[in-house]
């Protein structure tokens, strides 16, 4: 998990991202200030029970906040401010919006 | 502050008196930082009775109330995001309300994340309680530019709604109100719960029609299929054991056909929560930068935030060192010691066993759990503020990938960090971790984290036996310390805990100013915890191990622990520690600075027995000038060495055990700790001594 996110923050390459989900990439490469909505998530019960009750569903509406490309990052989303690790992050795919 | 409530209920008080009684039972529940404590301290004041939820390590805090003649016990219910069977928390809460049926539940919601915490709000109107929704933080929403009408919202939701500002004390009078008029059956509550999202709508009529007839009451039988399709683990085995086999079959082949459920059930409320709050919420402008956001920048940032942490954490030490140790001086020479002088006085005539009991026993015991005080309070006091005003979560941001590292949770840093001053606040703060293995591990670890009175032996005995390399040599030993406790925490976490590690997401909570109220009662409540459970370990201990070390001749060199001490001598010699040395050790179980005063009645002045000062339990220095030169010139380098490191990893005080007991909730990981030191020290304390042997010490 660790490492494919890594790949995904270099920069979302067409070999990356499949077809169908074009312009969707994981929330841990968007950069501060990106604004986008989430499209799905991944993860085990447990994950899957925080992220959507802190407020990630698909259709939600997220803003990175803070995101130095390593390490853990901010992002505000139903109107909270929710720290993420950079794994975490990396199971929650976003299609991204033009700001 | 609170004076507008209370006058209203000690009016309404004397009013009550004369008309029948009635007891209402209400449940407090909110996410956490809506402010729920703020309003069940308000509603309580000291009226509160706080314990554990039966069975769990989760606190329970239980308050009552007199308004208008009607008494209202009130119980905080755990700050929980969902009621997801996901810990403990969770599982308390909802069991709460579906078992116990309080009449009323309060759900108290922040306005200024109004989407996000009705959250909770959609799961408590699908269980069978009145709901009362407390709009709490409507001046923080106004700042943040977000209008909320209560009366629109109260019409969406089909339950009422109070606006209010806990801290200021508004509006809480009229959610009081609220509550006795819905108690009473004079309001109606007629909620339209959300449903799960329309692709799902069949599978879950499916699992409802399955289940028919054999959903165990007093679970209603929807809320069952909704929790089943989420995956919780909890209703999934109570149906599992409740089912007939066949049955259970059927249903299960239906959950694993849908497992992305929980996300379908999670978005249903949200859409829910979406129609609730479109004619009742004016948008703020976009674009508008908050002081939560101006203050993150720096608190948040990798290089900033740390630096800012490095100083909050050197005025946490520097406010202890100013205030907390000349206070804990001052109770130990001006309480402890006048208490002993008199009581010896006292006692003179009695016999000396008596006199002894008394002054180093029990005295001595209570000495110990009372000269924590000032540095507990002091910690206390911190950690209450730091998450009050919201900074705790942003120290855990800026550290969490360090901590990572040892399976630790970024909220671990702190609680661990203040085990340098001392381990019991380090243990008792693990409870900001939410994460259960997380808050388990910080725990464990904590003891190897070198406290003061560590230093302290260090500090006495390192320049006698190390000269002008002292200073080396206690710098070397902290960072042996922590070297250990990085590796333990690996080596538990990837065995024990399977390497599993907590997920890190949790909310970073707007910045507020402190409510002293709350911190104040939290400060109250946990010190007072701490002198009602640890002083009924420490003082029995305390009266063991001094019957031990005078027993049954009554000096030291005769007694039980001196005959523990040299059975255990061959142990030591592995790592070059004759039985004085361990009597020493073992001396310090009931308070680490015990080892000087008995190193001084071992080696200063043979025929000084313990009954004749508080040898046990006072500091000891006094005695101190001759008593490292004395040791020096009796053992080599490499013993001193060996000792050290045993006493900085060894078995930590009764204290800081008592607090890991009550923590854990749990004997085995209690005795698994202590075993685990035990064994760690004896390693270090062997490979030491033997590297020091080879090195020529």
């Amino acid at each position: 998990m660790r490492n494919r996110s890594k790949a995904r923050r270099a920069a979302p390459s067409p070999a990356a991202t499949s077809p169908s989900k074009n312009d969707s990439v994981f929330l841990s490469a968007m950069r501060p200030g990106e604004r986008g909505i989430v499209v799905d998530l991944a993860g085990g019960r447990g994950l899957l029970g925080r992220m959507t009750s802190l407020g990630f569903t698909p259709g939600a509406e997220v803003t990175v906040v803070q995101n130095y490309g390593r390490g853990p990052l901010i992002a505000q989303v139903r109107g909270a401010r929710i720290a993420l690790g950079r794994g975490e992050a990396g199971r929650i795919r976003v299609r991204r919006r033009s700001v | 502050m609170s004076s507008r409530l209370f006058t209203a209920v000690d009016e309404a008080t004397g009013v009550g008196a004369a008309t029948t009684e009635r007891t209402v039972l209400v449940a407090l529940a909110g996410q956490p930082n809506v402010g729920k404590s703020t309003l069940f301290n308000l509603l309580t004041g000291l009226n509160q009775h706080v314990g554990n939820w039966p069975g769990k390590t989760v606190e329970r805090k239980e308050g009552t109330l007199t308004f208008n003649g009607t008494t209202y016990r009130l119980v905080d219910l755990p700050g929980t995001y969902s009621l997801t069977a996901n810990s403990a928390e969770e599982i308390v809460a909802r069991e709460f309300i579906i078992r116990d049926r309080p009449d009323v539940v309060v759900a108290l919601v922040d306005a200024a994340i109004l989407e996000r915490s009705l959250y909770l709000v959609a799961e408590l109107v699908s269980l069978p309680a009145p709901v009362v929704v407390g709009l709490n933080m409507i001046d923080v929403a106004q700042q943040e530019g977000i209008q909320v009408e209560p009366e629109v919202l109260a019409a969406a939701l089909g339950v009422p709604v109070v606006p209010m500002i806990a801290t200021k004390n508004v509006g809480v009078r009229e959610l009081v109100e609220t509550v006795d008029r819905v108690a009473s059956g004079e309001l109606p509550c007629a909620p339209n719960p959300p449903q799960i999202r329309a692709d799902h709508r069949e599978v879950l009529d499916e699992i409802e029609r399955l289940i028919a007839g054999c959903a165990p009451p007093p679970y209603p039988r929807e809320w069952i299929a909704l929790k089943l399709l989420e995956g919780d683990r909890e209703i999934t085995k109570m149906m599992q054991a409740c089912l007939p086999e066949e049955h259970w079959e059927a249903v299960h082949d239906v959950l694993r056909a849908h497992d992305d459920a929980l996300v379908a059930v999670a978005s249903g409320r949200y859409e829910w929560i979406g129609r609730m709050i479109r004619a009742a919420v004016t948008r703020p402008r976009p674009g508008q930068i908050g002081l939560t956001e101006r203050l993150d920048r720096w608190a948040t940032h990798p290089l900033w935030g740390l630096l800012i942490l490095a100083g909050i954490m050197g005025l946490i030490f520097g406010l202890t060192y100013v205030v907390g140790w000349p206070l804990l001086n001052l109770l130990d020479t001006y309480v402890v010691g006048v208490l002993a002088d008199l009581a010896r006085a006292g006692l003179a005539g009695a016999p000396a066993w008596l006199s002894g009991l008394v002054v180093d026993g029990i005295i001595g015991g209570v000495g110990t759990v009372l000269t924590f005080l000032p540095i507990l309070v002091i910690f206390f006091a911190v950690m209450g503020t730091l998450e009050d005003v919201g900074y705790m979560a942003r120290a855990a941001y800026v550290m969490d990938g360090f901590m990572h590292l040892m399976g630790l949770h970024g909220k671990s840093f702190l609680p661990l960090f203040l085990g340098f001053g001392c381990n019991v606040p380090a243990v008792l703060g693990s409870r900001v971790i939410e994460s259960r293995r997380a808050r388990l591990l910080t725990i464990l670890l904590a003891p190897l984290i070198p406290c003061t009175a560590r230093m302290t032996i260090v500090a006495f005995l390192a320049p006698a036996f190390f000269g002008s390399a002292a200073t080396l040599v206690s710098w070397g030993l902290i960072l042996l310390a922590l070297v250990v406790l990085a590796l333990s925490g690996v080596v538990i976490n990837k065995t024990i805990f399977r390497g599993q590690r907590a997920a890190f997401i949790m909310e970073l909570p707007l910045y507020h100013l402190p409510n002293w109220r709350t911190i104040g009662l939290l400060v109250w409540q946990r010190s007072t915890e701490f002198l009602r459970k640890a002083g009924t370990v420490i003082l029995p201990v305390s009266v063991v191990v001094w019957a031990l070390s005078v027993l049954p001749g009554g000096s030291v060199e005769s007694s039980y622990l001196a005959q523990v001490g040299r059975w255990l001598e061959p142990v030591g010699r592995l790592m070059g520690l004759d039985w004085r040395l361990i009597v020493a050790l073992l001396t310090s179980f009931i308070a680490k600075e015990n080892t000087i005063a008995s190193l001084g009645v071992l080696f200063g002045s043979a025929s000084l027995t313990t009954g004749g000062s508080t040898g046990l339990t006072t500091g000891g220095t006094g005695e101190g000038a001759g008593l490292a030169e004395v040791l020096a010139a009796t053992f080599p380098a490499s013993t001193g060495l060996a000792f050290l490191v045993v006493q900085m990893l060894f078995v930590p005080c009764v204290a800081t055990v008592a607090v890991v007991k009550q923590e854990t909730g749990s004997w085995w990981w209690t005795l698994f700790n202590l075993g685990f030191l035990l064994l760690v020290s004896l390693i270090a304390g062997i490979g030491v001594f033997w590297l020091a042997k080879l090195a020529g010490l």
